[in-house]
């Protein structure tokens, strides 16, 4: 139908102009704060982007991770610079802009309109019709254990990336916790509503979790998306003002933290010694050593970045 | 074949943005925010990029290779917030030093 | 289009107005906390109206089911926000707008 591609193409446009302005908003603007909840915002239209690209599981990892865990990050962030003195807006314009006259003024802008334009041309200039490895992948769906082809990706096909993917996590939250900053003086004493939306939310999110992880070997989903709404529930959860038990911030923290990495490790020296190749799984168990790794992969994935948006170490937060 | 390479542009149109913003503001948080608007612009080039299969699913692996790099992004940018606030707790602003301006 | 289609379409452009009502609200009104109840209030319905324009073409009870839960978990966590982010303000010391 004429009308529908029509009204499909003003409604990509619309996206796609929003998507600039957003961006381009929430870097020109001069209150921090402003900033990041247009950031917010782009991350959702982002969302809205890869749904109409066709990308679900990309969607449901941009909402709860570029979206959602980011913006508490840098919003947390922001309540840390102002609590140290920093200014919310910035505190002085880039003078560098100001100053200089002239051509010079305008080269950065010339050159990035070329690099643009250059870019754009690379873009255009590639080939409209190009099926990629989806007709290899298809081939090969049947004997990965899953029937997503995402997640057949992600877990065998592709499984070394994952694996690394799981280390950096786990190397974003060392570096973190081995720099120890002044912390902001929280509330300890969370409003009631919060604390009523904390019991009602927490619950349904792990259940959300423990569904996304269960569907994604056959439907859009997975690890990283139900690790990220276990994230978001972690993240709920300090902020109502909960924290581990002390008894649970030593051995037990670090052991659920490093569980994810380590099960695909563990897994990945088992396939060696079994068949003499990394990550080849024997196809009658790949849909179960996939749920194995998916399932420590969520359980790490949620709590590294709860542990991530607390910012402080363990030891740090009981010295306070 | 339209929609693929209007997204495309405007992945690329992102990554200019969050260019621009990286190199011409000094307040270390902007640098964080043009940071990840430069990922999503080259996230969305991928996507784009994998979605001109004819008829089929569009091509999965552009996809796994974005869900990772938002993993690897939000990694990377909750390390340098810290990194930030270490800044600004020893010299009292978001700001690195400029040598030029001493 | 069949009379589902027409049904869908109508519900779904009323929800639209109601979020233009509230995107109005938000950017007219003079303090926080109007347009607070500006955006709950437009939005919640809003939202309503197109998630009903969504069950009606739902294939199943379990995915209608589904949709509802999720507008009622938006009323939640709008409604607990909206409370949050008045509250904070008020501890804050902006005051009420007064003719």
């Amino acid at each position: 139908m004429e009308e529908m591609t029509l009204l499909q193409e003003i409604f990509d446009g619309l996206l796609g102009l929003g998507l600039l302005w957003l961006a381009w908003r929430s870097l020109a603007c001069t209150d921090m704060f402003k900033a990041i909840v247009l950031f917010i915002a782009f991350g959702l239209l982002m969302a809205l982007a890869w749904l109409r690209l066709e990308a679900p599981d990309v969607a449901l990892a941009e909402a709860a991770i570029g979206a959602g865990v980011t913006g508490a990050l840098l919003l947390s962030a922001l309540a840390g610079l102002t609590s140290t003195g920093a200014s919310r807006h910035e505190v002085e314009q880039p003078e560098g802009v100001e100053k200089q006259t002239g051509t010079l003024h305008r080269l950065p802008i010339l050159l990035l309109m070329l690099t643009a334009a250059l870019l754009g041309y690379a873009v255009l200039s590639l080939p409209s019709h190009d099926p990629g490895l989806s007709a290899e992948v298809a081939e090969n769906l049947a004997s990965s254990g899953v029937s997503n082809p995402v997640t057949a990706v992600l877990l065998n096909f592709r499984g070394y990336d994952t694996m690394l993917e799981m280390a950096v996590l786990l190397m974003a939250l060392l570096g973190v916790w081995s720099l120890a900053c002044v912390e902001s003086q929280r509330d300890s004493s969370a409003d009631p509503i919060l604390d009523m939306l904390t019991r009602l939310l927490v619950p349904l999110l792990i259940l959300v979790a423990a569904y996304l992880l269960w569907v994604g070997a056959h439907a859009p989903g997975g690890a990283f998306q139900a690790g990220s709404v276990l994230g978001a529930a972690g993240v709920l959860l300090i902020l109502a003002g909960w924290r581990l038990p002390s008894r649970l911030t030593g051995w037990p923290l670090r052991l659920v933290v490093l569980s994810g990495p380590a099960a695909f490790v563990a897994i990945a020296l088992i396939t060696i010694l079994i068949g003499g190749r990394l990550l080849e799984y024997p196809t009658e168990h790949a849909g179960t050593l996939i749920l194995i790794i998916e399932t420590m992969a969520t359980l790490s994935i949620g709590v590294t970045l709860a542990a991530l948006f607390l910012g402080s170490s363990p030891e740090h937060e009981e010295k306070q | 074949m339209n929609m693929v390479f209007l997204y495309a542009l405007v992945g690329v149109g992102l990554f200019c943005l969050g260019l621009h913003a990286l190199i011409m503001h000094a307040h270390l948080l902007r640098k964080i925010l043009a940071f990840n608007i430069m990922g999503g612009g080259v996230f969305l080039v991928l996507v784009a990029l994998a979605k001109r299969t004819e008829e089929v699913a569009p091509d999965p692996v552009p996809h796994a290779m974005v869900i990772t790099g938002i993993v690897v992004a939000v990694s990377a940018t909750a390390l340098a917030l810290k990194l930030m606030l270490k800044v600004s707790e020893e010299t009292g602003n978001a700001e690195l030093p400029d040598e030029r301006r001493e | 289009m069949g009379l589902i289609d027409y049904l869908s379409t109508i519900l779904l452009i009323a929800g639209g107005i109601f979020f233009l009502a509230g995107t109005v609200g938000l950017l007219r009104f003079p303090d926080v906390y109007t347009r607070l109840h500006a955006l709950t209030k437009a939005d919640n319905v809003g939202l309503g109206l197109v998630v009903a324009g969504l069950v009606v073409q739902a294939e199943s009870w379990a995915a209608a089911g589904k949709l509802v839960l999720i507008w009622l978990l938006v009323l939640l966590a709008g409604a607990s926000i909206s409370y949050l982010i008045g509250s904070g303000a008020l501890q804050r010391g902006i005051r009420l707008w007064k003719k």
